[in-house]
């Protein structure tokens, strides 16, 4: 075992710890720093909930370890909305459509949205489906979800 | 779930990874982490030291060379994705990666670490195998060329000495007039493949097939070259009863299953799946 001190970004907040070689990033994120929007499913890379952004990559943190980031910048779904009074637009269109019931995987889609919609501006709904691949939800049957980002979409151009 | 205990190594160049790697009993190198992670989260791997290739910037890279492309182990399945250079002079390997995980695994997942974890139904292996890639790895005594074919020693298994690590891959120079495509079915698009086919076709300025290259995933422990289908190409014109013959082929090979998909659903697969590959291929050979 060692352990090994990490300097990294989230959501703009730079921190510093030490952290165990096997601390996964889930953990790390949730335990260490009380970031507890990122959900932990299936710890082992297959439902997607624990999907954050690695210098603006969609990742799973279940398939990192804290040890790996040390000098990177992360986003989690706590630095999503502009301030505590606005959502983001992939929120907002996710409530109007009603794209989540129990919310357990929402985070993880919200942020694998982020950077398909960053990249995919006008994307059609079988590039959302592709897209949403990799996120699991037992809930909606996936079409509220993908209404929500279609709109999220049209309104993100405006 | 947590992975049993060990201790993390970073390097920053491959000539102090080779030196850990050969120090240290029980040492396990890590490159995307999406298939060795699970495997420890699961405790099914429990290596005693990690070492990370992922601060080796020397390992990731994309080369146009005069002897073809070649591509640093540790580039992202993602950066090679989205490579225009690679869908110019590789685009089999283009297409293979569209059915590789979901874009949250290939923005980490590694060509090296697929190549190197050999999973039956991967397509990134099946590819590899198609182009006869040279898989170059090193150790601290000197770099070797290996061949894919001598590259699987078998199921999820490479002929990689424990000491080496896979430091490239040389696809070659893509052959002229040539058309590929990459078919598979999954019971969900992005799930792993039952069965994968990879095929190749080269034409001469007289429309006669010169070179036929047909890989298959899913059908044994490690990618395997359908080389009697191959045969049934070369030489002849190409047309669809070529084709559907090539394809009969395909669906007469033996293959392994299980009871979830016996072997006889595979060679059916493998039928289909080739008479899709080859017709693509062919297709886009003519134009």
């Amino acid at each position: 075992m060692s352990t090994h001190e990490i300097s990294i970004t989230v959501n703009g907040t730079a921190y510093t710890r030490t952290v165990d070689s096997r601390l996964h990033l889930a953990d790390f994120l949730r335990q260490e720093l009380g970031l507890t929007g990122t959900h932990i499913g299936c710890e082992h890379g297959v439902c997607g909930a624990c999907t954050i952004l690695l210098d603006g990559a969609a990742v799973r943190s279940c398939l990192l370890f804290a040890a790996q980031v040390d000098g990177h910048s992360l986003e989690t779904v706590e630095g999503l909305a502009p301030d505590p009074e606005h959502l983001h637009p992939l929120q907002e269109a996710m409530r109007d459509c009603h794209g989540l019931q129990c919310g357990y995987c929402t985070p993880g889609i919200l942020m694998t949205m982020k950077a398909f919609l960053e990249e995919t501006a006008s994307p059609d709904e079988a590039q959302v489906r592709e897209a949403l691949s990799g996120n699991l939800c037992r809930c909606t049957g996936y079409q509220h979800i993908v209404d929500a980002v279609l709109l999220a979409a049209e309104r993100w151009r405006r | 779930m947590k992975p049993s205990p060990f201790t993390y190594h970073a390097p920053r160049t491959l000539d102090e990874a080779l030196d850990l790697l050969a120090t240290f009993d029980n040492a396990r190198v890590l490159a995307g982490g999406q298939s060795l992670m699970p495997m420890m989260n699961y405790r099914v791997v429990q290596p005693e030291h990690l070492i990370d290739l992922g601060r080796i910037a020397e390992l990731a890279f994309i080369d146009d060379t005069p002897d073809g492309l070649k591509i640093g182990a540790m580039t992202t399945q993602r950066t090679i994705e989205r490579s225009a250079l690679v869908r110019e002079r590789c685009p089999l390997l283009t297409d293979a990666l569209f059915h590789v995980g979901h874009q949250q695994t290939r923005n980490r997942g590694t060509i090296g670490g697929s190549i190197c974890h050999l999973d039956p139904s991967a397509e990134l292996p099946v590819t590899a195998c198609a182009l006869d890639a040279v898989m170059i790895a090193a150790a601290k005594t000197g770099r070797r060329k290996i061949p894919f074919v001598d590259f699987p020693a078998g199921y999820l298994t490479s002929s990689l000495e424990p000491d080496e690590i896979l430091v490239a891959i040389d696809f070659g120079q893509w052959p002229q007039r040539a058309g590929s495509a990459f078919e598979e079915y999954a019971v969900r698009p992005a799930d792993f493949a039952i069965v994968a086919i990879a095929a190749v076709i080269a034409t001469d300025g007289d429309d006669i097939i010169t070179e036929a290259r047909i890989a298959a995933g899913g059908i044994a422990p490690v990618p395997t070259r359908l080389t009697g289908v191959e045969d049934i190409l070369k030489g002849q014109r190409p047309s669809d009863a070529l084709v559907k013959r090539a394809a009969a082929a395909a669906a007469a090979v033996p293959a392994e299953g299980d009871d979830a998909n016996p072997p006889e659903y595979r060679q059916e697969l493998a039928g289909h799946l080739t008479q899709r590959a080859l017709t693509k291929a062919v297709r886009r050979a003519q134009t």
